[in-house]
């Protein structure tokens, strides 16, 4: 995991002079920001959806019909399988965003 | 060295370590003292996130109840987890963007209405209030099962040890006594399941280990031989459920929202450098909990697969030593209701209520045929002999499995640090409620920073008392009321912080009419059920089979309506705070935000 804030001190994108002269753009620039937020939102929180709504309670008992080692697999998903893939989407989250703030300028450097 | 010497050692460690990051981090502005001076590093947020988190409940009830209710378990399991997806996705960049100290503090600015603050403020102490009394009640239990002090006398010194650090560090000692208590937790947690987990698979590694074989038969999966003896007592199969899927639905979401919107665990958020920081302390902080999360359950199967095996059809006699060790505490008791000398084990209470025990006029128990000591309570109908209180299940779980004495004083550290982590934490949100909600921006605004930082120390010393003497004199109601800690804040902050950051339309009109709504429906319907008509507390009469703990989606899903709908009939909000909203989404400056 990239935990250090290593970044180089001159590792700014959206310089002020940039966003100054290109003023008007800005509002459609954050604006396409915000947009692929929320896509990456839907797309996760979709994710978190299926695992822990329908894999582990919804279709559970149809899920437990399949048995992978000692579990049934919709009992897996609600004692250790959602969890898991909680901790998973929160870091890709963590990953995206960061990588989604330096293509728009938008991070906060150091 | 016996068990209790062990204990006064482990205790005495990590108390004095508790005290002396006190003396080290203590804070000298409201803003060390409310948010640690936004210095935190994500790692020691994570960490401390998931130690304030995770309370007496996570360490010591949980993995109890998933044992007796089995796979209807994954409610508090994906409930209590899943609510931090949606805490890093939707709130906490955002509420850190914003910048200042409090929910109550968004809340009052985005619906630009001291109203609102104080409705927020309201919900926020009440919620807190619910959650710490559970606290300082589990630090008493420990103190006294495991060091035989009062119950009282363990309730004293809990809150002296939170009065110190709390008072004294506000936020910053906290977060790092919090990054301690975390440490000790995870680790009095874990050895114990690594132990269990080895001598029962062979797999060290507890989340593996209760998918795999046993040492005494390899051809046996754990699970089919849980499911077996489950069956042949009686109960369900342990890894199928018995709730209604809408109710498993609902309690679930009620869990994820509530968490998501409880004002301690999103106060941390706060204390990072940078919006970054807070969407990466979410991640670490899930995955600290997901640690003990998801070897809860694996505990939970060892132990009911040990209990099964050993207790039922055996005479009392014959019984193994942990069952009178906690017998004596009052935590177990059999009743022989067919008089064979032999507990049966089977679904339904033995008798109603908690066992209250007959005692001589000198206070000795008094002993049947058996050696077993009597309860004057009724005996059901049914051919269940045993009583079995839920919490021993992580207690007693050392000492069900054998474990060396060592072993069982650790998790006596562990509780305590479990429940002071999340007091510590829950005490400080009322303290800044008090000062900075209330005082500094309701009351009176021309307070000077030093005068605030008073008020902030004198309310964190009332509201640890209150939360002691809580502790002493439990209201009866605590357990019932902890539904509501989740049900309010999934029906009250939940939709109004995230309404507040994905709608630039919704005003003050909307978000009002929303919570009070929201909070007088889930209220009610929790009054209704768990004080007013308890008779009627069953899927028979719930409103479309949902459970008041399970009521506050409903609640949170009409809030939204309300505030949506009213919102569209009214003005939109101010040009500043549309401005507001379009600055929070973006994390560039989250330096500058929180001057004030």
């Amino acid at each position: 995991m990239t935990d250090e804030p290593a970044g180089p001190e001159d590792g700014n994108f959206g310089t002020k002079e940039t966003i100054k002269t290109e003023a008007i753009d800005n509002k459609a620039h954050l604006q396409a920001y915000w947009r692929r937020n929320l896509k990456y939102l839907s797309i996760l929180l979709s994710i978190w959806f299926v695992v822990s709504y329908l894999c582990a309670i919804i279709f559970a008992d149809a899920l437990n019909e399949v048995t992978f080692g000692g579990f049934k697999l919709g009992f897996w998903f609600g004692h250790q399988g959602s969890i898991y893939v909680f901790v998973v989407l929160i870091w890709v989250y963590v990953h995206l965003m960061n990588k989604l703030d330096k293509e728009f300028g938008l991070d906060e450097g150091e | 060295m016996d068990v209790m010497t062990w204990t006064y050692i482990f205790v005495g460690l990590t108390f004095s370590l508790y005290i002396g990051i006190a003396i080290w981090a203590k804070a000298a502005s409201t803003k060390e003292f409310y948010v640690a001076g936004t210095g935190v590093s994500p790692l020691a947020n994570g960490l401390a996130t998931a130690a304030d988190w995770m309370s007496a409940a996570s360490f010591i009830g949980m993995a109890g109840i998933i044992s007796f209710v089995g796979r209807d378990g994954s409610v508090y399991l994906m409930g209590w987890t899943g609510g931090y997806v949606l805490l890093a996705l939707l709130l906490a960049p955002y509420l850190r963007k914003f910048g200042q100290f409090t929910v109550p503090d968004f809340i009052g600015t985005r619906y630009y209405s001291n109203v609102a603050r104080v409705v927020a403020v309201i919900c926020a102490i009440f919620v807190s209030f619910t959650y710490v009394a559970g606290q300082m009640r589990g630090v008493g239990v420990v103190f006294s099962r495991f060091l035989e002090v009062p119950i009282e006398m363990g309730v004293v010194i809990g809150m002296a040890i939170v009065f110190f650090y709390a008072v004294l560090g506000g936020m910053k000692g906290i977060t790092y006594t919090q990054v301690a208590q975390y440490c000790v937790l995870i680790f009095a947690f874990m050895v114990p399941a690594f132990f269990i987990s080895s001598m029962m698979t062979g797999n060290p590694i507890p989340q593996l280990g209760f998918g795999g074989t046993l040492v005494d038969n390899p051809d046996m999966y754990l699970l089919d031989k849980l499911d077996q003896l489950s069956t042949d007592l009686g109960f369900n199969e342990y890894t199928n459920g018995t709730k209604s899927t809408i109710d498993v639905f609902c309690i679930t979401a009620a869990l994820m929202l509530g968490t998501a919107g409880l004002p301690h665990v999103i106060i941390r958020f706060f204390t990072v450098p940078k919006v970054r920081d807070a969407r990466k302390s979410a991640g670490y902080a899930l995955l600290f909990i997901a640690i003990l999360y998801t070897t809860a359950p694996a505990i939970a199967v060892f132990a009911r697969t040990n209990l099964l095996q050993e207790v039922p059809n055996v005479s009392y006699e014959k019984q193994p030593e942990w069952v009178k060790t906690w017998e004596n505490t009052g935590l177990i008791a059999w009743v022989d209701k067919n008089d064979d000398g032999v507990v049966q084990y089977g679904p339904g209470k033995a008798f109603a209520g908690k066992p209250t025990f007959k005692a001589n006029e000198s206070g000795e128990d008094e002993r049947g045929t058996h050696g077993q000591r009597e309860v004057t309570n009724a005996p059901t109908e049914n051919s269940n002999e045993l009583y079995i209180d839920r919490d021993i299940m992580v207690l007693a779980n050392p000492e069900i499995a054998g474990l060396p004495n060592w072993v069982v004083a650790l998790v006596a550290a562990g509780g305590l640090a479990a429940a002071l982590s999340t007091a510590a934490g829950l005490l400080l949100v009322i303290s800044v409620s008090v000062s900075h909600d209330l005082m500094k921006k309701t009351i009176n605004p021309n307070i000077s920073e030093k005068q605030e930082l008073m008020y902030a120390r004198v309310a964190a010393a009332f509201a640890v008392i209150i939360a002691g003497l809580f502790g002493i004199y439990p209201p009866g109601f605590v357990a019932q009321v902890v539904a509501f800690a989740f049900g309010l804040a999934a029906a009250s902050f939940f939709p109004a912080i995230i309404l507040g950051i994905f709608s630039k339309r919704v005003n003050k009109e909307g978000a009002l009419a929303g919570m009070i709504v929201g909070i007088l429906v889930t209220a009610s319907y929790i009054i209704y059920f768990k004080f007013i008509n308890k008779g009627a507390d069953n899927a028979e009469h719930w409103f479309m089979g949902i459970s008041p703990a399970g009521f506050g989606t409903l609640g949170m899903l009409l809030n939204v309506v309300v505030t949506v709908a009213v919102s569209k009939f009214t003005a939109p909000p101010p040009e500043d705070v549309q401005q507001l909203v379009e600055d929070i989404r973006i994390p560039k400056g989250a330096g500058e935000a929180h001057d004030h």
